[in-house]
């Protein structure tokens, strides 16, 4: 398997390619940096990405409240996730960092907090 | 008071604080109903990677900072306007409209302008086609979506680049709507790199580059968009095509808020649309200041943060009756847009702020005045949507005559 992608690391945003090797290893051409090379193995490997959202509240002043992944989701977890949050209704007050929900080890936690109300 | 600080965003709270900590009593004004500015609505993470070490959200962010305005003791006025501001006697009297108190009239022997940013919309593109309703800036979807839950539309256009467009592409994308292009009429995004790769090849929405949108339809909503590739400097009406959507959205640059620091009498500049400031952030008028966004507009608000807290520095030594010995111009030179601020003060270390205008890996930064090199710098990439900041050493200004002019110019 073989992937074209842009690097994120820094601006420069190097042309790279990552590509299965037959001895399962991944070799990756196109980089400047090592930072481009591990980049390019993660997102053939295993790609993820930090999930940001909204969700019901109860309260008429702050309708929707932000959510996040804790940390990177894997990528094809993501739209179960966004229907997971989608689905919540929460109840204020609200903390920043509180855990509402876990799906497939990934948190979801606000990502601020609401007055109650 | 000694200092008001108007708005109660990133650059309104940094000053504040920053003020505050240096011993002087400092309030901010604020507009909405809660501190924390746009940072609110950018619920996307990517924030805080050099303030914080951390990838965060706007809104953790913004309540780091909330949190440091309150432990703080810093007198805050939401849900207040201010109208006006003008001199009285010594001190700068500010007009308020606030929801719970009425007019107010708030005494400060400085104020600092924080007011952030607008967007640019339609009527700044000269689109030709009707006038439906579904066009709309993507900041303004942006708050309709993220905090009052609402949704624009299903088949989406986004008009310009800009990260704010593309981060709404990944947000509508989302939520189930679908992003049909993004069209931009410059040969390179004007967004980030890692906003491209994240928000639109995620989800395969085309990006046409050199490509103009000729045309808006539609009677009462909108019905679709024409786009027209620019070839050899022109629109090729030969390579014209059609998209069908709902709803479009503009992200096509923001423009600094200055109606109010107008009514001070403040003096803006067309390099920025900005308030020209001094070595210490101060406007052409004495005793007010000017920070983020309204100053010139940032790509990352960590860069906010930091410009502001220096600006919260020069307030408090303007409080305690410290100002600089003498200043020298900075104007820039070749291939700069513009360098904030427009002068330095040789007795100290400066940071300036500067905006390129071209896309180059090994470009050469350069500091001049009367005819030699002050500072040289190698940067490893330059390009228009990222901002350079650089530290001016004091040794790097001995000797300067008191005309000097310094020129940033890049190569």
């Amino acid at each position: 398997m073989k992937k074209e992608l842009t690097c994120i690391s820094c601006p420069i945003g190097c042309a790279m390619t990552a590509e299965y090797q037959t001895d399962g290893s991944v070799a990756v051409t196109g980089n400047q940096c090592s930072r481009g090379a591990q980049y390019a193995r993660d997102e053939l490997v295993d790609p993820r990405r930090v999930v940001t959202a909204t969700c019901r509240t109860e309260s008429l002043s702050h309708p929707r409240l932000p959510v996040r992944s804790k940390g990177p989701c894997p990528r094809d977890q993501i739209p179960s996730l966004l229907e997971e949050i989608y689905k919540m209704s929460v109840k204020l007050p609200v903390r920043l960092g509180d855990v509402l929900g876990v799906l497939g080890g990934v948190e979801i936690v606000a990502s601020r907090s609401m007055p109650p109300r | 008071m000694d200092a008001a600080v108007v708005g109660g965003g990133a650059a309104g709270m940094a000053a504040a604080l920053e003020i505050r900590k240096r011993g002087a009593r400092a309030c901010i004004i604020e507009r909405d109903d809660e501190l924390g500015g746009i940072l609110l609505q950018c619920i996307h993470n990517g924030f805080g990677l050099h303030e914080y070490k951390e990838d965060l959200t706007g809104p953790e962010y913004a309540e780091r900072a909330v949190r440091g305005v309150g432990e703080a003791g810093i007198a805050v006025f939401t849900r207040t306007t201010v109208g006006e501001i003008t001199a009285n006697g010594a001190a700068r009297e500010l007009t308020c409209y606030s929801a719970d108190h009425g007019v107010m009239r708030i005494f400060a022997r400085a104020a600092v302008l924080a007011m952030g940013c607008r967007e640019r919309n339609r009527g700044n593109l000269r689109i030709p086609g009707s006038r439906p309703a579904g066009v709309y800036t993507a900041g303004l979807v942006q708050r309709l979506v993220n905090m009052e839950g609402y949704i624009p539309g299903r088949d989406v256009v986004i008009i310009g680049s800009g990260d704010i467009g593309l981060i709404m592409a990944r947000r509508l994308q989302w939520l189930g709507c679908r992003v049909h292009a993004v069209v931009e009429i410059m040969p390179y995004p004007s967004g980030l790199t890692r906003n491209i790769v994240q928000c639109l090849n995620d989800f395969s929405i085309p990006l046409y580059l050199s490509h103009v949108v000729s045309r808006i339809h539609g009677v009462d909503r909108v019905e679709g968009l024409d786009v027209t590739p620019i070839r050899n400097g022109a629109p090729d009406p030969a390579g014209q095509f059609h998209i069908a959507c709902d709803t479009i959205l503009l992200s096509v640059g923001l423009i600094p808020e200055n109606e109010l620091s107008k009514t001070a009498g403040v003096l803006i500049t067309p390099e920025t649309n900005g308030p020209v400031v001094d070595a210490t952030m101060m406007t052409s008028v004495d005793g007010i200041f000017a920070t983020g966004n309204v100053l010139h507009v940032h790509d990352l608000v960590d860069n906010v943060s930091d410009e502001s807290r220096l600006t919260g520095g020069f307030v408090a030594d303007y409080l305690s009756g410290t100002r600089p010995a003498r200043q020298v111009r900075v104007k820039p030179g070749s291939n700069v847009r513009y360098v904030n601020p427009s002068r330095v003060d040789p007795g100290r270390g400066n940071r300036l702020y500067l905006r390129p205008l071209i896309v180059k890996n090994k470009a050469e930064l350069a500091v001049r005045a009367e005819n030699r090199q002050l500072r040289r710098v190698v940067l490893n990439h330059v390009q228009p949507s990222e901002m350079i900041s650089l530290t001016l050493r004091e040794r790097d200004m001995t000797d300067l005559s008191p005309d000097a002019v310094l020129e940033v110019s890049l190569s």
